[in-house]
């Protein structure tokens, strides 16, 4: 059985085209079902930087065709462009791309977590069989286990999550941490609810305009604010985060050395993500105070992908290591049918071979007739053990075919059918 | 048997040393292999302390030198509670190098052989000795975890962009551990102390320069606990101090052989 992959990316189709063979779960499995007809298997894999469709059949050269066919009807009117973008791998080429992608290796952040929920979204709307069942639980395998072997989805790809990053290196676990929200743009809310997701609560959101204060405040369940109340709540909140328009500082130094001493010496991580800044730089100088302003989280973003590309090289041998995996199951497969003819074969023999001593078997009482058909059977499985054992690791080395076919010979397997 | 044992554990603690050297540069099977370096090698000490303990005639580590070796094990026992973790392995890699200096130096010393006859009572050395060497240990794992706070703190400060490269333990819980493993390791010393002054009055003899400096080590120990937990300092000041009492846990055990042992 063959198994291909027809599909495009990021990496080679603009967004106009990926959005026109996009698909959502369900038609997902309704193409899944529609290419897996018959005695195929098929998964199509779908997310905003590629559309994929995993095809495993007898037949893999007309799987290949149909797989393009439903692609170009996809993307309808623009088809002719698909010609240049699509890409079509085949058997172990096609395993190692798909162990890749759920490793993140083929994103546009290296390591990035959401890859791995799709692929098992895919998989579990998918029209699979052994090969794809196999395929599809290996690669999320080998996403579990790059994210866990390597530190390659450890450190953060935003300026929003560098942010709540460095508030746990500063907190630790950040539940129950409150934070004070400056400012009721977009920039700042994409902040405050990256913090939130790690546990922290938005206590009080301040803006110069109270109803947009209100606006966000209500979305995270804060207290809305005036910016003359930041003093007060400076005592009391862990994190605060600014991004206002303000052409000016919003909270001076002074302010915050003010609250320090009811403090009683709890840090404050404070994140400035305006331009220009709303945070006196000089804060970063009190003790206990940390202050990171656009520049310094850009940084350590920069610096995190490049960690990120160091460690894809250690994830790449990973993904390597589980495609030969991946081809030795398929070659010991190939060896099944001629090791089930063989057992058969066996069987058949020894079965025959009772059958004519039967006469001669007739004196035995049940429990000595048991005994002989458990020690026949048991020389029989004795005689194929270690041939079976041979030949399934020989079908993983290019002589693989050469050993089946020599079985085939050796014990005359099949040809009663011919 | 017992010299026998010396080199397993040395040799496993010296292998955790190099690993957990290895896990700053590529974090992951090095740290395992750290870890399993200071689990080996903690077994193998203990049971070089079991043999000692068993042969010997009275408190096994009444020297200088094998009190040495009962202190290295206490470090890496307390080290071992929660060290081992992933993101702790930043202080193995302080821990663990002076575990195994120590622990060479204490077999120079004799300190890792079973010795003779005590000067003193067992029970007394057990009390004294393991009381004070058990708060030490404490105070020497407080002075790592200060250490480590220090130098996250001075990253996060200098606003380092690889700041999040190395895993380590989040401020707040290192300074948190530092307070609790101090709070723990004071009773102790206070009681080892309590004991010594006992028998130093049932003697007669008088304070030595060496008891002044292990009574100076309780009073910043003590003003460790009280600044912190009751007037609300924190950060680099506690950590400051965590390091003063370690100086003179230092300057304790080096002075030892000059006033107890001479």
């Amino acid at each position: 059985m063959g198994l291909v992959l027809v599909g495009l990316s990021h990496h080679v189709a603009p967004v106009e085209l990926r959005e026109r063979v996009a698909l959502d779960p369900e038609r997902a499995g309704a193409l899944a079902a529609a290419l897996g007809e018959g005695r195929a298997e098929a998964v199509c894999l779908s997310t905003c930087n590629r559309t994929e469709l995993y095809v495993a059949a007898e037949d893999a050269i007309g799987a290949e065709s149909r797989a393009v066919e439903a692609l170009r009807e996809l993307a309808a009117e623009a088809a002719a462009e698909l010609g240049a973008v699509v890409y079509r791998l085949h058997d172990e080429a096609a395993a190692l791309h798909l162990f890749r992608v759920a490793a993140g290796l083929d994103s546009m952040v290296p390591g990035e977590g959401e890859i791995l929920g799709q692929v098992r979204s895919a998989f579990e709307v998918g029209s699979t069989g052994p090969v794809l069942d196999r395929l599809f639980r290996q690669a999320l395998h080998v996403g579990k286990k790059v994210r866990s072997e390597t530190a390659i989805a450890e450190s953060p790809a935003s300026v929003s999550s560098a942010a709540a990053a460095l508030a746990q290196q500063v907190f630790g676990a950040l539940d129950g941490r409150e934070v004070l929200l400056i400012g009721a743009g977009k920039t700042g809310e994409l902040a405050a609810r990256s913090l939130a997701s790690r546990g922290a609560r938005i206590a009080a959101v301040a803006s110069r305009t109270p109803e947009r204060a209100r606006a966000v405040a209500e979305r995270f369940g804060a207290q809305a604010i005036t910016l003359d109340e930041v003093s007060r709540q400076l005592a009391t909140v862990d994190v605060l985060v600014s991004a206002t328009g303000a052409p000016g500082l919003v909270v001076s130094a002074g302010q915050v050395a003010g609250a320090l001493a009811r403090r009683r010496g709890r840090p404050l991580f404070a994140i400035d993500i305006a331009v220009p800044r709303d945070l006196d730089p000089a804060i970063h100088d009190l003790e206990g105070c940390y202050l990171y302003d656009i520049d310094d989280l850009e940084a350590v973003v920069a610096e995190s992908l490049s960690g990120r590309r160091r460690e894809a090289t250690r994830a790449e041998t990973l993904a390597l290591e589980e495609a030969e995996r991946f081809r030795e199951w398929r070659s010991s497969r190939e060896v099944v049918p001629a090791i089930a003819s063989l057992r058969a074969r066996a069987e058949e023999i020894r079965r025959s071979e009772l059958a004519r001593a039967d006469a001669r078997l007739e004196r035995l009482t049940d429990n000595e007739r048991r005994a002989v058909e458990s020690v026949t059977a048991q020389i029989v499985a004795k005689l194929l053990h270690l041939p079976t054992v041979r030949v399934k690791q020989a079908a993983a080395t290019p002589a693989g075919a050469v050993y089946v076919d020599a079985l085939e010979h050796l014990f005359g397997l099949g040809e009663e059918e011919r | 048997m017992a010299e026998l044992l010396f080199w397993p554990a040395f040799l496993a603690y010296s292998e955790a040393v190099l690993a957990y050297a290895g896990n700053v540069r590529t974090p992951g099977l090095a740290g395992r292999l750290a870890t399993w370096g200071v689990r080996l090698g903690w077994l193998a000490q203990t049971g070089l302390l079991a043999v000692q303990a068993v042969r010997a005639d009275g408190f096994p580590w009444s020297t200088w030198a094998g009190s040495l070796n009962l202190f290295v094990w206490l470090v890496v026992t307390a080290y071992l509670i929660w060290g081992c973790r992933p993101r702790y392995r930043l202080l193995g890699l302080a821990v663990m190098p002076l575990a195994a200096a120590l622990l060479l130096t204490s077999r120079l010393g004799g300190g890792t052989s079973v010795g003779g006859r005590p000067r003193y009572s067992d029970l007394f050395l057990a009390l004294h000795v393991g009381l004070v060497l058990a708060a030490f240990a404490g105070f020497t794992l407080a002075a790592g975890l200060a250490a480590l706070y220090l130098w996250q703190e001075r990253g996060l400060k200098r606003r380092r962009a690889s700041v999040l490269r190395v895993r380590a333990p989040a401020l707040a819980t290192l300074e948190t551990l530092t307070g609790r493993t101090i709070a723990v390791a004071l009773p102790a010393l206070t009681l080892g102390i309590v004991v010594g002054l006992v028998r130093l009055r049932e003697e007669g003899g008088g304070l030595d320069a060496l008891m002044v400096v292990t009574l100076l080590t309780w009073l910043v120990y003590g003003a460790y606990l009280l600044l912190r937990y009751e007037l609300g300092w924190r950060g680099r000041r506690t950590a400051y101090l965590a390091l003063v009492g370690f100086l003179l846990v230092i300057t304790v055990r080096l002075g030892l052989p000059l006033t107890h042992f001479s």
